[in-house]
């Protein structure tokens, strides 16, 4: 990689970056501002649009079910895909090949119409509360992520400690938990990580599924920005995108931020 | 025996998952668009001679066809930046593309109603310079949708170009350049075709993508610029016709997995990496 880059493509690479993050700098501006309406640059510094937040009991509801939705629905996608990448792995000849496609059907089928889906035959076809069918819609947009990063961890490992361990005592279960999850830490941490992102910032699914009483932040953030031009939707966003340095800073911290560009 | 018992076993959590909550509802959905009482088409025929909803569902390809063209080109040249920066500048750069990556499309496409609102910096550096007749109104028109769409997707055609361009071997590269190749020429006729196939990964993530998208439409399209995401939330959740928002989902699926197939069969033949 010795080739020197001409000035021009330099160039062209520092306005697409100026492209990428202008808007988003923009956003922090428009939070800080004073007025009543968006505007940038701000006019006159003031944090009062980040106390409207917390005043705002739709926002403080909102914040708290989508945190409680993006842990809930990440452990559960864990909890089952781990188990499901470990067969994949580990079985691998004596499952048929279509098991590890549907495990990516999540994502090759748009969300938009999952979310509508979801809506009409497990929400009012079976009848499931708001929060239920949330779960289960967030867990199958979320597990592709848990089931291909771990796979990929466990691609590396070496089955054969595996088969050392039991062949000296150790049973399945306790092998499992002792020797294979150890070495595919990385792997669950990362998944974690991009599962918990997905299910915070989704959209296409909620959006048909949340209920009286029951909203998701994105879907609360998409009903107020209708109604109001005001800069409370701003700090949100301001918040959301600390909430994305504090995971990037855990990423770089556990597993090395080049990790993500893989 | 005992071996495919656990493997089933420990994979049907989330087998089951898939089944009842993916497959059987969207089955269940695409079996609805059939069942109509006036006749098993009678919906498609519905909505292909709807003037409105042709127009939506063309709207809908053209956004998703420039965008995935500027991403392409705009992500492969930032791309090829990335890969050939030095060590340190290379994975700022990283991080630089994946932040935008990571923060919603919600947050994402707000920003641009603060950039091209009528009270927003472009209008405000418009009328600042004098042009006749600032500040303007553009937004809900496609030019803003086409704008955030692109926005949201190249740092996704970054993020997947780079790993195949830091991929070529160094070695052909030299060799090419030893044996009197220019750099245009081992731009062209290396880097280019070898680089290929990522585009393709590339161009399908985006394509159906912005295909499928909802947000960025919703908030900078309004409904002037209805698409084929917001014209199925309009139908299922504002006129609650739920055959005709069924209608809008086959088709969504039949397009976005017709476009996958497609050009995962072309990148397998375009490989000249593949053995």
């Amino acid at each position: 990689m010795t080739q020197r880059l001409s000035p021009a493509l330099i160039a062209f690479a520092v306005l697409v970056y100026l492209f990428l993050l202008g808007p988003l700098v923009i956003v922090i501006g428009a939070a800080l501002s004073d007025t009543t309406f968006l505007t940038f640059p701000p006019q006159g510094l003031s944090l009062r649009w980040f106390e409207k937040i917390f005043e705002m009991s739709a926002f403080r509801r909102t914040i708290v079910t989508s945190l409680q939705l993006a842990f809930a629905s990440t452990l559960l996608a864990l909890v089952i895909g781990i188990p499901a990448a470990y067969a994949l792995n580990r079985f691998r000849i004596t499952l048929p090949s279509w098991l590890s496609t549907l495990f990516v059907l999540p994502v090759l089928v748009p969300e938009i119409v999952l979310g509508f889906s979801l809506l009409r035959s497990i929400q009012v076809g079976a009848g499931l509360p708001v929060l239920w069918t949330l779960l289960l819609g967030h867990t199958l947009i979320v597990l592709p992520y848990c089931v291909r990063v771990v796979s990929a961890s466990l691609a590396s490992f070496d089955f054969t400690i595996e088969e050392a361990a039991i062949s000296l005592g150790c049973s399945p279960v306790k092998t499992f938990f002792t020797v294979v999850l150890p070495n595919v830490q990385s792997g669950v941490i990362a998944a974690f990580i991009l599962a918990f992102i997905t299910s915070i910032n989704d959209v296409s699914v909620s959006l048909f599924l949340t209920g009286p009483g029951v909203s998701t932040l994105p879907i609360q953030i998409l009903a107020h920005v209708e109604q109001f031009f005001d800069p409370v939707v701003a700090s949100v966003s301001v918040l959301l995108m600390f909430l994305t340095v504090a995971v990037m800073v855990v990423v770089e911290r556990t597993l090395g931020l080049t990790f993500l560009a893989k | 025996m005992l071996k495919r018992f656990a493997g089933w076993s420990l994979s049907s959590p989330a087998t089951l998952l898939v089944v009842i909550c993916l497959v059987v509802p969207v089955a269940a959905t695409m079996a609805a668009t059939f069942a109509s009482d006036a006749g098993p088409l009678a919906l498609y025929q519905a909505f292909f001679e709807s003037g409105f909803r042709r127009r939506v569902l063309w709207r809908t390809l053209e956004v998703a066809v420039v965008t995935t063209v500027v991403a392409v080109i705009v992500g492969f040249f930032t791309a090829y930046v990335v890969s050939r920066a030095p060590g340190r500048w290379r994975s700022i750069l990283i991080i630089l593309a994946v932040f935008p990556l990571l923060t919603g499309v919600v947050v994402r496409s707000f920003a641009w109603l603060i950039v091209l609102g009528r009270n927003g910096i472009a209008n405000n550096l418009f009328v600042w310079l004098g042009w006749e007749g600032a500040p303007y109104s553009m937004l809900y028109t496609q030019g803003s949708v086409v704008i955030a769409m692109i926005y949201l997707f190249v740092p996704l055609m970054v993020l997947t170009l780079v790993g195949v361009l830091e991929n070529i071997p160094d070695d052909v590269i030299e060799a090419a350049a030893s044996l009197g190749a220019s750099d245009s020429a081992i731009f062209r006729q290396i880097i280019f075709p070898l680089a290929v196939p990522g585009i393709i990964v590339g161009a399908v993530l985006v394509f159906t993508g912005s295909f499928t998208s909802y947000a960025t439409p919703q908030l900078l399209g309004g409904d002037q610029q209805m698409m084929m995401g917001t014209l199925l939330h309009q139908r299922a959740m504002v006129a609650f016709d739920w055959d005709g928002a069924a209608t809008v989902s086959a088709i969504m699926v039949v397009v976005t997995i017709s476009i996958v197939l497609a050009m995962t069969r072309i990148a397998r033949r375009l490989n000249p990496m593949a053995t």
